[in-house]
């Protein structure tokens, strides 16, 4: 069960994020090397000065949605980035930050959260996928 | 399984998928071959999860029991 799981991460909505930490976790847990690739709005939610914000929800959740995930919160539920944390801990997971996200976004390493552990492009980034599963989220 | 066995309890009570098998994925690396490990969580959810970990881990899944509203898995490491 070792083959390399890859998510790319593009949706920057707490709900979503939420969604992928836990893929990364679950991933990880099970001894699988964890690559996640950072673009636009998920690279965004990772700047360090914003990674505790509310970073609000995907547009389906409507507000029944939001009152759910505002109870789960409540209820002690950890949040994505306290669940990266742990992953990251736990080891296996590599989390990149897209270059040209950087770009256009005008982010500068030093801007990101230590979660990150750097920037690539995409080559870089599939070669590092093999040819294991590719996850957009 | 007496108690006496166990070498690590991991209290995931409280806890929502997937942090009792991250919590356990962590127990695990202090601890070795042969050492049982129990578990003890509040999510439903554990119980395909922990059956499903320990199959791709490698780890022996030898007790699994519910009461009153906890589960609790007993694993053996590889």
């Amino acid at each position: 069960m070792d083959e390399t799981i890859s998510l790319v991460l593009f949706s920057g909505t707490d709900d979503k994020l939420q969604a992928a930490a836990v893929l990364a976790a679950g991933g990880a847990a099970m001894g699988k090397p964890v690559h996640i690739f950072l673009q636009y709005w998920a690279l965004d939610a990772f700047r360090k000065d914003r990674i505790g914000a509310d970073h609000g929800l995907a547009p389906e959740a409507g507000e029944k949605g939001r009152a759910a995930v505002e109870a789960a919160a409540k209820a002690g539920q950890a949040s994505w980035a306290d669940t990266m944390r742990a992953v990251k801990e736990l080891g296996g997971v590599d989390i990149q930050a897209c270059s040209l996200s950087m770009d256009v976004l005008k982010i500068e390493e030093s801007d990101l959260d230590p979660l990150v552990d750097g920037v690539q492009g995409v080559a870089a980034f599939y070669i590092n996928a093999g040819s294991g599963q590719i996850v957009f989220i | 399984m007496g108690k006496s066995d166990i070498k690590i309890t991991v209290d995931a009570s409280g806890l929502s998928c997937p942090l009792p098998i991250v919590r356990t994925a962590q127990a695990v690396k202090t601890a070795s071959s042969g050492d049982l490990i129990e578990v003890i969580a509040t999510d439903p959810g554990s119980v395909k999860d922990f059956q499903a970990w320990a199959k791709a881990t490698g780890n022996e899944l030898v007790e699994q029991t519910v009461a009153d509203g906890k589960y609790r898995f007993v694993l053996r490491l590889k």
